[in-house]
């Protein structure tokens, strides 16, 4: 015991040696997706300023949030379900269902709370028909959610049919209602942001989220109960959808069965835009609230400009794939 | 706030930049159709434009992608920003943009409806520019139909989008014409669809029509989209000799059709003078000459003198043109 022989010395430094030396500070705050989405979003300002002289208008840009704030707010929840390892493309006909569920309530002039209730509900209930799916019977989350998607724009289809249900004048014009300076759509996105980056950043089960879209094997092995948080997910982005449908219809007016027709795209786009990642484990809420204003930025610069929308398709879709590179170049530079 | 006032102060900067450009013309007119890639358009931006040369205002022509019922809220939310000084819309919606437009008017800006109509919301624009006298277009489709088939068969509707407030007050004149009129009584009205004024879903819609009424004998497509779909499934089947497809449709893209036999009619009117007559109503307006109430009668270069009607509606021309065999090739829209 006296004489340790060198072999042992020479091991524990051995392994200080294999260790690798940590990231600098500044490659940890600044290369990451994020920054490319801050960089895009200055960009697309100075873009449609240059554009025309009438886009660079603070009252204006704030306004024009309001057409995309319920899908933005969509993107936020999405966000949390991309990050645990599955993904939902149902939202969108979620909202309408529960849109045209809560109208038709409406339309009996039954009182509030109950057309509220029912409007929550349906959500819950859409939500939980998802999680049922995907976790009660293991089913791919993709797969499932494409089937959940049509039927429930189906379902909307039959009960408003081809028509728009209207609402009471009393409850039109949210987009007109200002807090803070804001109006209120974009204040109830931010808030939801702030929210859900607390939850996600700052909680243990925001924690969670994470490790069970790392890797869900090792983190059902920690001991992480990864179904309990993907149902809660799921129940979430239904009850989220409900809320976002109720939005949508105070500033339209009415309600259709198309409602928010192809914002599954619109949403996934914008968690992609942020840099999350598709395969899970990754992404951030910043990044989510950064793409949004990126996309809301870019349609408004554009049609302002009375650039036609096919020019609009092209920008978006040059600016999906270089995210999608950037994002995937860091991630994997970063991996360790 | 400071991002604020650096915002400001670009605007600010930009804005004189433009108003400087800006201080030539006259007025600023933008017309938004209901979709892009919808040839109709076209027809009705070339007499805007030309108008337009004539009085020295500046014309624009912007669209949505689709021709849902709000897609052009955006678009009208952006002309205000823009400052325009009339706004020219083909409606998709008789009632979804009440608010933009009140927003618009309550910025004095004049809002015109050209080329349909938000039917049961006239309150929330300032007046109307159509064609012909839209009661009377149902029933003339109905009679051309009809003497194509011997006036009688089962016959089907393809329509635009479900919400379009021009194709609706047709189909609605349509259905009320075969229910009333004896002449009639042995044609029946099996379906009516829609192919949302998009070539693919129109050629779709069309092919389920036959393939699910099998003693179908006719098609009305009152939307330039949809006959010209119809007809490309009729000569792809090559059933032009039992079959009749008529509606409304361009002439430049009819033409052929015409000439092989798969339609043998068509009707439609000038869009060309829709555009004309708009923007020299606006400019009249604009300036005091015309007052915007019923019963004013004004002249327009090449259009003679123009009635406003009841509801502030106009007509460019009294009556439908027919196109066929022998008049199809003296048009060039």
């Amino acid at each position: 015991m006296s004489d340790a022989p060198l072999g042992i010395n020479s091991t524990v430094s051995a392994s200080h040696r294999d260790a690798a030396p940590p990231r600098p500070l500044w490659q940890v705050i600044f290369v990451r997706p994020e920054t490319l989405t801050f960089v895009l979003l200055v960009l697309a300002i100075f873009a449609g300023g240059q554009l025309s002289p009438y886009f660079l208008d603070i009252r204006y840009i704030l306004d024009s949030f309001t057409l995309t704030a319920e899908l933005s707010l969509l993107a936020l929840i999405l966000t949390l379900v991309i990050i645990a390892g599955e993904i939902d493309l149902s939202p969108a006909s979620a909202m309408a269902l529960s849109a045209c569920l809560f109208a038709y309530a409406m339309s009996f002039d039954w009182p509030m709370w109950i057309c509220v209730f029912i409007g929550i509900g349906s959500g819950l209930i859409m939500g939980a028909i998802n999680a049922a799916l995907i976790i009660g019977l293991q089913l791919p989350s993709i797969i499932v959610t494409i089937g959940t998607l049509t039927l429930y724009r189906g379902l909307a289809q039959v009960i408003a049919g081809d028509k728009s249900i209207r609402v009471p004048e009393w409850y039109i014009g949210i987009d007109k209602v200002q807090i803070l300076g804001l109006p209120a759509p974009d204040l109830i996105f931010i808030i939801a942001a702030i929210a859900l980056a607390f939850v996600l950043g700052m909680t243990v089960w925001g924690r969670q989220i994470y490790q069970t879209g790392t890797n869900e094997t090792a983190a059902i092995y920690a001991g992480i109960r990864t179904r309990r948080i993907k149902t809660v997910l799921f129940l979430a982005t239904g009850v989220t959808a409900s809320i976002a449908g109720m939005i949508f219809i105070s500033r339209l007016g009415s309600v259709r069965y198309d409602l928010g027709l192809g914002g599954e795209l619109q949403m996934v786009l914008m968690a992609m835009l942020g840099g999350t990642y598709i395969f899970g484990g990754r992404g951030t809420i910043l990044g989510t609230f950064l793409a949004a204003l990126l996309l809301s930025v870019i349609s408004t610069g554009m049609t302002t400009a009375n650039l036609l929308p096919a020019t609009q398709l092209c920008v978006l879709g040059v600016l999906l794939v270089l995210s999608i590179i950037a994002t995937n170049f860091i991630y994997s530079r970063t991996q360790r | 706030m400071l991002k604020k006032t650096v915002l400001a102060g670009l605007a600010l900067g930009f804005g004189l930049m433009a108003s400087a450009a800006m201080a030539a013309s006259n007025f600023k007119v933008v017309y938004i159709g209901k979709n892009t890639g919808n040839p109709y358009f076209d027809s009705i931006t070339g007499g805007f434009v030309d108008a337009c040369k004539k009085i020295g205002c500046e014309f624009e022509f912007v669209a949505p992608a689709t021709a849902e019922a709000t897609s052009q809220i955006p678009f009208i939310e952006a002309q205000i920003q823009r400052g325009v000084n009339v706004i020219a819309i083909a409606p998709n919606s008789p009632d979804a943009m009440n608010q933009v437009l009140d927003k618009a008017r309550a910025k004095g800006i004049l809002v015109l409806t050209v080329n349909g109509d938000i039917v049961g919301s006239e309150g929330h624009r300032d007046a109307n520019i159509l064609p012909v006298d839209f009661t009377k277009t149902g029933p003339n489709q109905v009679e051309l139909m009809g003497s194509m088939i011997g006036y009688k068969g089962e016959i089907a509707i393809l329509s635009a989008t479900t919400e379009a407030p021009d194709q609706n007050t047709w189909i609605k004149a349509m259905k009320k014409t075969l229910a009333e009129n004896p002449k009639y009584k042995d044609m029946k009205l099996v379906a009516t669809v829609y192919g949302d004024d998009q070539p693919e879903k129109s050629t779709t819609e069309m092919e389920a029509l036959l393939s699910n009424y099998p003693n179908l004998v006719g098609v009305i497509a009152p939307t330039t989209v949809g006959i010209a779909a119809a007809a490309q499934v009729v000569k792809s089947r090559g059933i032009a000799n039992k079959f009749h497809v008529t509606g409304l449709g361009l002439p430049s893209e009819m033409r052929d059709f015409v000439k092989d036999g798969t339609v043998s009619a068509f009707q439609l009117w000038s869009p060309y003078n829709e555009g004309w007559l708009a923007a020299y109503f606006a400019d009249g307006v604009l300036n005091g000459k015309i007052k915007n109430t019923v019963g004013t009668k004004f002249d327009v270069p090449n259009l003679g003198s123009i009635t406003i009607l009841e509801k502030n509606v106009m007509n460019t021309q009294a009556e439908l043109t027919t196109f066929d065999k022998s008049n199809i090739d003296k048009f060039n829209f």
